[in-house]
């Protein structure tokens, strides 16, 4: 089949004219793809030898429909990408594991089915199954969230709106949100005297700047055709804030509150470690000190799975409540 | 007399002031507009037509100079002078009928109960023809769908005056076509006053009972005031074999690219 097309090639394509004879041998074998990569390999001394695909004459056209493949659908393609990084990823895993400082995968896997067989027991305050632990983290997690929340979206409305406030405040973020989440946990454990709040209190700090900065930023955005339009139509304020103000923010309010999740659901496992207790954060560290590798290896997976359905349910209420507007 | 002069324009002028430089845009402005006309705007870009047509809307104050309406001092927007935005600037959060509602709610929801607000919606978007697409969201229709609900929009609230800034200028030439048309006929059900920015010489002359030519810019004034003496009902096929339509038509252009030619740099 690819004989024929080969001879043309041969004859239209003055470089492959010195390749003939290599080209002649793999004739009958390679298909119309490998014919070309064969040509390509030629001595191509000039730019202007170069023919295009169209010059190689009709039968080896790669838009031709005869002789291309039909290509599987991209879904497939990427489900088939990320089952190969994962696969590429275990296999890593078992190599190192080899070492023999780190368990296999397999008998984390048997590990794994164990602990999931029964989450919620507790055998007093230091042993309690995975399940509570997550449940406590979340907890704490949503706790301060949702007071940085409630903090952080009205005062980013206000500093966005007005330009006094916004500059007044410009210096406190600039210093304060690059610090670690971490060192204000000190002062937390000085101030309300217990491990708890001092988390929660760490987490609502560190959720609080992309939330204001995100708010701020998106009332700055809004579009002077809409705000035009509260003007045309004389609304009241309340109207302005519900019908116009709101909507239009809320994409990159929501943007903030991923942000904020995310580095909360970070913050919340090293504030744990440092303050014990229940939580995902503090069992980590106690199976360290109980020298169970394997438990850890499990822990790291529970948050990483916990992390990605709270971003992934976030980006879904995004796409959900916004009508065109993109943050 | 306030049918003569029902919309009143005296002497306004509009400096801007950006970074400490002033930049004159209009300068004695002085224009009446009488009840139930059609009137356009018509000059090069940057002349300060909608400058004009936002200092009658009240989204700028003047500088120098009144504006009045039934003598009335205009002294900012209200939705008794509803306008139709030069990129329809509807809310994307909200559905067609949607946006329609928010601006009946406005203007009747003191005087009417929900079922009157909801039949003047539908019948603002019934009068525009886009009872099926009432929600739909802004982004799941055309263009001119979305120029059509702007209208819809401002003619639900009834207004003493109907201003357009350059409504149709983002269209292809079919769907300008058939919204002037559309808007002749609304206009000539309604009755309503209309002021309207426009760069294009058809549309002008095809609209208007009269256009106003302004010079250019900066301190731009009105140049010429031309009548426009076709009667209506006006048929686009019948006028553009009109001699007094290519007439007007001439004159506009005359003006335009010949008194006032733009100096090109």
């Amino acid at each position: 089949m690819s004989a024929i097309p080969m001879k043309r090639v041969v004859v239209a394509h003055p470089s492959a004219l010195r390749n003939a004879a290599a080209a002649q041998a793999t004739a009958d074998a390679v298909t119309p793809g490998a014919a070309v990569a064969a040509m390509a390999r030629g001595p191509i001394s000039r730019i202007d030898e170069v023919v295009a695909p169209d010059a190689l004459g009709p039968g080896l056209r790669r838009d031709d429909g005869k002789y291309r493949r039909a290509e599987p659908p991209q879904w497939l393609v990427t489900a088939i990408a990320m089952a190969c990084g994962l696969a590429v990823f275990v296999a890593f895993w078992a190599f190192v594991a080899k070492f023999g400082r780190i368990p296999d995968p397999l008998s984390v896997f048997r590990e794994a089915v164990k602990i999931f067989a029964d989450p919620f027991y507790r055998n007093g305050p230091n042993d309690q199954g995975i399940g509570w632990n997550v449940l406590a983290s979340l907890g704490r997690v949503a706790l301060g969230f949702g007071l940085a929340a409630l903090v952080g979206i009205p005062l980013g409305f206000l500093i966005g709106r007005f330009r006094f406030l916004s500059d007044m405040a410009a210096p406190i973020i600039a210093l304060l949100k690059p610090v670690s989440p971490l060192a204000w946990l000190p002062i937390g454990l000085l101030v309300f005297k217990a491990a708890n709040p001092a988390s929660i209190y760490v987490i609502f700090i560190c959720s609080l700047w992309p939330m204001i900065v995100n708010t701020a930023v998106g009332v700055r955005q809004i579009p002077q055709d809409y705000l035009n339009v509260a003007r045309v139509l004389n609304l009241s304020e309340w109207k302005v804030f519900t019908r116009i103000l709101f909507p239009a923010v809320l994409p990159y309010m929501l943007t903030g509150v991923r942000l904020s999740i995310g580095v909360a659901w970070l913050v919340i496992v090293a504030a744990e470690m440092l303050t014990g207790g229940v939580g995902i954060g503090f069992w980590v560290w106690d199976e360290w000190n109980n020298l169970k590798v394997d438990h850890i290896l499990i822990a790291i997976f529970v948050i990483g799975i916990v992390g990605l359905a709270l971003e992934q349910s976030l980006i879904f209420l995004a796409k959900r409540v916004t009508h065109g507007v993109k943050a | 007399m306030t049918t003569d002069r029902y919309l009143q324009v005296e002497n306004v002028g509009m400096a801007f002031e950006k970074r400490g430089v002033r930049f004159e845009a209009l300068r004695d402005i002085a224009l009446t507009v009488r009840r139930g006309e059609f009137v356009s705007l018509i000059g090069h870009s940057g002349c300060g037509k909608s400058t004009l047509l936002n200092l009658v809307a009240g989204l700028l104050r003047p500088t120098a100079g009144h504006l009045l309406l039934g003598n009335k001092e205009i002294a900012g927007p209200g939705p008794e002078r509803a306008v139709v935005f030069q990129n329809h600037s509807l809310l994307p959060w909200l559905t067609c009928a949607g946006n329609v509602h928010l601006a009946v709610e406005r203007v009747f929801a003191q005087r009417e109960g929900k079922a009157q607000l909801a039949a003047r919606t539908r019948a603002a978007l019934a009068l525009v023809g886009l009872t099926p697409a009432a929600d739909k969201y802004p982004e799941e229709i055309s263009g001119g769908m979305k120029q059509r609900v702007g209208i819809a929009r401002a003619l639900a609230m009834e207004p003493k005056l109907l201003l357009l800034d350059e409504p149709f200028g983002a269209l292809d030439a079919l769907t300008r076509a058939h919204l002037q048309d559309e808007l002749l006929s609304i206009v000539a059900r309604t009755g309503s006053t209309v002021v309207m920015v426009t760069h294009d010489v058809d549309e002008a002359v095809l609209l208007s009972d009269r256009i106003v030519m302004m010079t250019n810019g900066p301190a731009a004034t009105i140049g010429e005031v031309l009548e426009v003496p076709l009667e209506r009902p006006r048929r686009r096929l019948e006028l553009a074999t009109d001699p007094r339509y290519i007439a007007c038509r001439r004159e506009v252009l005359a003006f335009l690219y010949q008194r006032q030619a733009r100096k090109v740099a």
